[in-house]
């Protein structure tokens, strides 16, 4: 079973003009938010979205959009503490951002 | 999460000696001596990009040894490998290329399903982080992939022009760009290196199930040892403020009291942690909520409820006050800290989670430690 976060809270956007219908969405989430409908991609299971930022990466005609970043409340307080950007924390022993 | 070809070290072998790449690589003192050689090394081949090394696709006690060490923390920062060309089997110009991060326990998964399959590993630099999180980074990214293309002679090893990529490093390679530069095409492989066997079978075709990531009980229990080592240090210093405490109250109590009574105080917390830190992420669907903390919350006070219960005949009943808004909220604060090693969390969900959860955390947190402060000066004045 998939598990899920909240409902309606993601920034993903997707231009449905620009899709070429290549796949390369589908291909790369790891989510299954996207599925092919004919010639073109659908956003399937939006609420499934971890904003991971693989889909817009590799989308060569720019009809995806999200902001990334990591899912981790941990990151997000050290980033305001000292002021950066949230990033994962992998290089620092004391969270497991990145298992 | 993340953890299949994700998972890694930093070795600390010599760095000049394991000099692997190609060309340059023909002195005596370049190659990888037996006596400081990793045990996953064998030899080298030669190809006509330059000597590479050939590497175990068995794992020995030494690896995973390391991988539970990388897993409590311990050494994680040392556990990375030399990033660059690597060969198993024995690979040829028409065999596949499998692109990996440089920690350890990644490239070690990916070696370990490497069993009976010729082919060659592109090892990334990525400061010995795994896949998923450096694909984050942009450090397993476009730039560095196309630089290992080039630095290898890879092009000059295969005569195809393909490249297997693990699927969780997609949000950091954009698989056209690669194309543009290098020639090569990007193919994303499945997330878990397991499948490697079955993705060659299906001549390259990764099933839906095999391009989802999965996260199970053993997937959150093997994250939770790091949750609880990154408290260690804040539980060392309040049981040394306990004894501190117990000491200055003890009168001429001895030292085995004056330590069992700062046990006794610190017992509460340390369920607590251990309630968010293990309990509550590896049941975490069992428990009713979306938001990590308020799992956490609801794990923290049935934590508060069961000692205040065992302990009941011992303690002033005002005490519950306190322990009801310390315990919970400290659980809710390490379990909401969870939501960056599950699989399934947004950057936004988080934000939205935080928006509420935080300020209900450090309130409750901060009225339990004044109530406690104010018990604790009107036991001792009066």
């Amino acid at each position: 079973m998939k598990q899920r976060y909240f409902k309606n809270v993601v920034t993903l956007q997707y231009n449905k003009d620009n899709c070429t219908g290549c796949g390369m969405c589908v291909e790369v989430c790891p989510r299954g938010v996207f599925a092919m409908n004919g010639k073109k991609a659908i956003i399937n299971d939006r609420n499934a979205c971890i904003e991971c930022g693989a889909c817009m990466k590799n989308c060569a005609f720019n009809a995806i959009s999200v902001r990334p970043g990591v899912g981790c409340a941990y990151a997000i307080i050290m980033g305001r503490l000292k002021g950066t950007e949230p990033g994962c924390g992998c290089g620092d022993s004391s969270s497991a951002c990145c298992g | 999460m993340f953890l299949n070809f994700s998972i890694l070290v930093r070795y600390n072998f010599n760095k000049e000696r394991i000099m692997v790449k190609s060309k340059i690589c023909c002195t005596s003192q370049d190659r990888i001596s037996q006596k400081t050689s990793p045990k996953w090394y064998c030899c080298t081949i030669e190809t006509p990009g330059g000597m590479v090394p050939k590497i175990s696709t068995n794992l020995t006690l030494s690896d995973y040894l390391g991988s539970a060490m990388a897993r409590s923390s311990i050494n994680r920062k040392h556990y990375h490998i030399r990033p660059g060309l690597y060969a198993t089997g024995n690979p040829d110009k028409n065999s596949f290329v499998f692109v990996t991060a440089n920690y350890k326990l990644t490239f070690d998964h990916l070696r370990k399903n490497m069993k009976g399959i010729d082919g060659w590993i592109l090892v990334l630099d990525t400061e010995g982080i795994n896949v998923w999180c450096a694909a984050g980074k942009g450090t397993f990214g476009t730039e560095e992939l196309v630089k290992q293309v080039e630095q290898t002679g890879i092009k000059e090893i295969v005569s195809h022009r393909k490249l297997i990529l693990p699927q969780l490093g997609a949000p950091g390679v954009a698989a056209h760009e690669v194309k543009k530069k290098t020639g090569f095409t990007v193919i994303y492989g499945p997330v878990r290196a397991a499948d490697i066997p079955l993705f060659l079978t299906n001549e390259l075709q990764s099933s839906g199930k095999m391009r989802e990531v999965s996260f199970h009980v053993l997937d959150r229990l093997i994250l939770t040892p790091i949750e609880l080592a990154g408290t260690l240090k804040y539980c060392v210093l309040l049981f040394i403020f306990f004894i501190i405490y117990s000491w200055i109250l003890a009168g001429n109590a001895s030292f085995s009291q004056v330590l069992a009574k700062a046990f006794h105080s610190f017992l509460p917390f340390l369920g607590a942690v251990l309630t968010g830190t293990v309990i509550v992420p590896v049941i975490l669907p069992f428990i009713p909520g979306k938001a990590f903390a308020l799992k956490g919350w609801i794990g923290g006070i049935i934590w508060a409820a069961i000692y205040l219960f065992v302990i009941r005949n011992t303690f002033a009943w005002i005490v519950i006050v306190p322990y009801g808004l310390l315990l919970p909220a400290l659980s809710a604060f390490l379990a909401m800290n969870f939501t960056g090693a599950t699989s399934y969390t947004s950057l936004s969900g988080v934000l939205h989670e935080m928006k509420y959860a935080l300020p209900f955390i450090l309130v409750s947190a901060g009225a339990g430690i004044s109530f406690f402060i104010v018990i604790a000066v009107i036991q001792n004045l009066v």
